[in-house]
């Protein structure tokens, strides 16, 4: 996790220099626009053609991406492992749902102009006051990157500043999505209980059935994941970036050198709740439901085992990661359901105790391998009875 | 002679014709008192009812307890009474008078008689007052119980006579309440009224108080109920005093639910404090060892159900130790092949023993399917103490308290009085000076994660008694356990136990005004708010607070 010396160069530049980032970003690309014209316009006959299916498969996993970026925008390079940013991810998919929701008007199953279908079997009178403003699309936006934004900022104004660190701040973090999971569920919370929302019908006026939607919605969560790779490659390089690092390395040692650690982190961990709400927004549309499962505490914890592998603190490790496991989820859950928990356990494992830099850095233990054995063995098992380590 | 002869035979047949075609007619007045039930109109059946209870004759009771279950029908033929059993197809006719077998008809040839509702409250009053003579003191018990739900005032006279011969004092309270509640609502004699509200006043019952309740309320019109005012205010007085006291065996009653919470989260949590608490590793397979210990329970029921089936009982006794084994083996295994290698980065652990729960998981999964097992109850586990004050006691959850707290008193003697419960604090205290000394620390770590696994299997051992056997068992005492933990202080066990039993009694005193649900949350929230003020929890141990 080396980071060179604070560069001049223009940051364009700088992503050309590094080949993994440059080949992944590129086919990202590449895709974003291959893909939708794949599906649109290359006749279904033709062996080219993209079926829609793999255009909603394919941007689902965009999301994931964006996803486990804004987790190793934290965990990565700050050492704050949020086991809680399933919780900021929900709650962006809810904001644009209830957006949504409210745009099915009187094609709901009750035909009620004013509630959703929800609200009416529960015997609802009038629309909660937290419903209002939600008609409208800007503010719906606002509010998937307000909502987690704000979240994120007040838990960490308590947490940073009285310096919860460590598993203490991991477990809270967890306690923080399962009291939401609970919430969630809850009818009277105003949001669809158990059932969550969904029967969305259109989005914009554009129904969400279509394969133009699908290609649309694809190619905004590309470009929102190229994006998300830039705003934290920007904040990762830049001086503030360098700090990060060092409060990552040894919180105490940046603290006594004069930095304001709790401000940093504060800064990182809102920012990473915002790229976790955006892409919780691009993903609601994409799968057609949002409901409280997504606040599992087992849904945040996976999420992390996504940078894990691809590579924790490399940015573009953490989006490789997201595709492969998904890509692993999508095709084990179909073909060998029994398999899947294992292999995810197993990864789970494989991944801490033998790619410690993901598979972003396994290029780096070949070197290594190559240069000294030795150096090898050390590099496997670096931490044998280590007296406490600040939680790496 | 011969003519003689010839009227004696025919005063004979006439007798006999006489006896037979005048048997419906029937001679005696029990009889007669059963065929009155077989009446047109409701209030007739009332009177019959009321007749067949005064004869004071055994056999009624089982013809109004026929009544009641709706077994007493006639023949649509000739419409006799009888008490019929269903048996299959067809009904079993017993006579009442004689409780021999008549034969077997049809559905269709008879008729049930019916009851309404005032009935079935009046016959369930006559029958409690039938038994408040019976020589079971049992039956005489629940007797008076029927008589003071049923408020009836034809009671009054063989409620006196009970009470004057009852010994039992028990028997005896429970008549006085029920001679006071008919006496208080259908008596007119203002004095003997108000003594009864006087005697209505001394019990602590929820059934009193509502009682008492209805007449201490104003009707719709803003009048009260009651129309003379000083039953009115004794009433309400009484009505008052009685729910205070009530109130307060409420709290008792949510004190137990709340202590009975805190020994599941202490049993669930203790087992972490160790292997959390002492050892500083995040293990999120906790709840999996759980899991194990409760599947193991299931096995070693399963094994004594289909092979010595007396000796269910001792079921759990031998579960205990198996549990104890089986998570306690499993967990030196895990320690052995991937946490050691992670030591000084409690992250990496919290990942990888995460990947081993979801292993832990799916492997029980597809043993024993992901569908509950059936975990049994011993008999000395089952029932409840009850007393009249609405308390219930469960058996299982008394038992749990117990053992909850039987496993903390044998963690701390391990702890503090064995060879290596000294190994182990000296390893966690200061690894390098423990192994100089000659302590194989990679042992004791390995043992001491052990007995943590251990203490959680064992944990699953009680927990199968409350809690649904799935897969999925393990995760949802989780996120608890780590709270309990955190909470009441990292590597103490005293602020474990404080931490279970506080969380589980708050968790229980919020239940009545925020939900269930609700409550959860808010300590949820409390927690993490609890956290930042105090980060180490409740009894943070000192000198190891600056480890990082």
């Amino acid at each position: 996790m080396s980071i060179g010396t604070l560069s001049r160069k223009p940051m364009i530049m700088r992503i050309l220099d590094d080949r993994v980032a440059k080949s992944v970003l590129g086919i990202i690309i590449v895709s974003a626009f291959l893909i939708p014209i794949l599906n649109l316009w290359v006749p279904e006959s033709s062996p080219l053609h993209v079926p829609s299916y793999l255009v909603a498969l394919f941007g689902k996993y965009m999301t994931y991406a964006l996803l486990a970026l804004s987790v190793d925008l934290v965990w990565g390079y700050c050492g704050i492992l949020s086991l809680g940013h399933g919780a900021f991810f929900a709650l962006g998919g809810y904001a644009i749902g209830m957006h949504m929701m409210r745009q099915i008007g009187d094609r709901g199953v009750y035909g009620n102009p004013e509630l959703p279908d929800f609200m009416v079997f529960l015997n609802w009178q009038e629309l909660p006051w937290y419903w209002y403003g939600f008609d409208n699309f800007g503010f719906a936006v606002l509010m998937a990157i307000v909502v987690p934004g704000l979240l994120a900022f007040i838990f960490g104004w308590f947490a940073f500043r009285s310096r919860v660190t460590g598993v203490y701040l991991s477990i809270i973090t967890q306690a923080m999505t399962y009291a939401l999971l609970l919430a969630f569920f809850r009818n009277d919370m105003g949001f669809g209980g158990n059932n969550g929302l969904t029967d969305f019908k259109d989005i914009l006026g554009f129904s969400l059935q279509t394969d133009g939607m699908r290609a649309s919605l694809f190619f905004l969560s590309s470009v929102a994941v190229v994006g998300g790779y830039l705003i934290c490659r920007m904040i990762v390089d830049s001086r503030l970036g360098r700090v990060l690092v060092a409060i990552r390395d040894s919180e105490s040692r940046a603290r006594f050198l004069g930095y304001r650690v709790e401000y940093f982190k504060l800064f990182v961990f809102t920012v990473s709740a915002i790229l976790a709400g955006v892409a919780g927004a691009l993903y609601v549309p994409q799968v057609g439901i949002i409901n409280p499962s997504e606040f599992a505490p087992a849904n945040s914890i996976e999420i992390v085992i996504w940078v894990a592998l691809g590579g924790r603190g490399t940015l573009i490790g953490p989006i490789i990661g997201a595709i492969a496991v998904n890509y692993g989820k999508t095709y084990f859950t179909g073909a060998f359901p029994e398999a899947w928990l294992f292999m995810l356990g197993g990864l789970f494992i494989t991944a801490t105790l033998f790619l410690p830099k993901g598979i972003v850095g396994t290029k780096s233990i070949i070197d290594a391998f190559e240069r000294n054995r030795l150096k090898l063995a050390k590099f496997l098992r670096p931490y044998d009875y280590v007296e406490g380590g600040d939680g790496r | 002679m011969f003519r003689n002869d010839i009227k004696i035979c025919l005063t004979l047949i006439a007798t006999v014709l006489v006896a037979v075609f005048s048997a419906p007619a029937y001679a005696d007045v029990f009889t007669d008192g059963v065929q009155a039930l077989n009446a047109k109109s409701y209030s007739d059946k009332g009177r019959a009812i009321d007749a067949l209870a005064s004869l004071s004759d055994e056999r009624s009771v089982a013809v109004l307890d026929a009544l009641l279950a709706g077994k007493l029908v006639y023949k649509k033929s000739d419409g006799r009474v009888f008490i019929a059993h269903k048996m299959g197809g067809v009904y079993a006719l017993t006579s009442p008078v004689n409780s021999k077998e008549v034969g077997e008809v049809a559905k269709s040839d008879i008729k049930k008689i019916r009851i309404n509702n005032k009935l079935r409250g009046k016959l369930k009053g006559l029958l409690g007052g039938l038994t408040l003579m019976s020589k079971d003191p049992d039956l005489r018990l629940s007797a008076a119980n029927k008589v003071f739900t049923a408020n009836d005032p034809a009671m009054l006279t063989l409620l006196e006579r009970a009470l004057a011969r009852e010994e039992d004092a028990d028997i005896k309270v429970r008549l006085t309440r029920a001679h006071a509640a008919i006496v208080l609502v259908h008596s007119t004699d203002r004095a003997a009224r108000l003594s009864a509200v006087k005697t209505l006043e001394t019990f602590t019952d929820p059934d009193v108080s509502s009682l008492l309740g209805k007449l201490a309320f104003l009707d719709d019109a803003g009048q009260p109920i009651e129309k003379d005012p000083a039953v009115f205010k004794a009433a309400k007085d009484a009505h008052k005093s009685v729910e205070s006291q009530l109130a307060k065996w409420a709290l008792l009653g949510n004190l137990f639910q709340g202590v009975s919470l805190g020994s599941v989260l202490l049993l669930a949590a203790v087992g972490l404090a160790i292997t959390f608490g002492v050892m500083g590793v995040i293990n999120m397979a906790h709840g999996e060892m759980v899991m194990l210990g409760a599947y193991t329970t299931f096995v070693v029921q399963d094994v004594i159900r289909t092979h010595f089936p007396d000796a269910f009982d001792w079921s759990l006794a031998i579960a205990v130790p198996a549990a104890f084994l089986v998570a306690g083996a499993v967990g030196i295994v895990i320690e052995r092949g991937v946490i050691r290698f992670l030591y000084g980065r409690p992250l990496e652990t919290l990942l990888a023993t995460w990947g081993v729960s979801l292993v832990l998981q799916q492997m029980i999964r597809s043993i024993f399917g992901p569908t509950n097992q059936e975990v049994g109850n011993p008999s000395w586990m089952s029932g409840a103490i009850e007393t009249s004050t609405g308390l219930v006691l469960t058996y299982n959850r008394i038992w749990i308290i117990v053992f909850s707290l039987g496993v903390l008193v044998m963690l701390a003697l391990i702890a503090r009085k064995t060879m290596f419960g000294l190994q182990m604090r000296a390893v966690t205290q200061n690894r390098a000076m423990a192994s100089s000394m000659g302590i194989r620390s990679g042992w004791v770590d390995a043992l001491t994660f052990g007995l943590g696994s251990g203490v959680a299997g064992i944990a699953g051992v009680a927990l199968s008694q409350i809690d649904n056997v799935s897969p999925n068992l393990g995760q949802a005492y989780i996120i608890d356990s780590f709270m309990v933990v955190v909470f009441g202080g990292v590597g103490n066990l005293w602020g474990t136990l404080v931490g279970a039993f506080s969380l589980g009694i708050l968790n229980k005193f919020m239940e009545p005004y925020a939900g269930a649900v609700l409550a959860k949350i808010l300590i949820l929230v409390g927690i993490i708010l609890f956290i930042q003020k105090r980060p180490r929890g409740l009894f943070a141990l000192k000198g190891r607070a600056v480890d990082n």
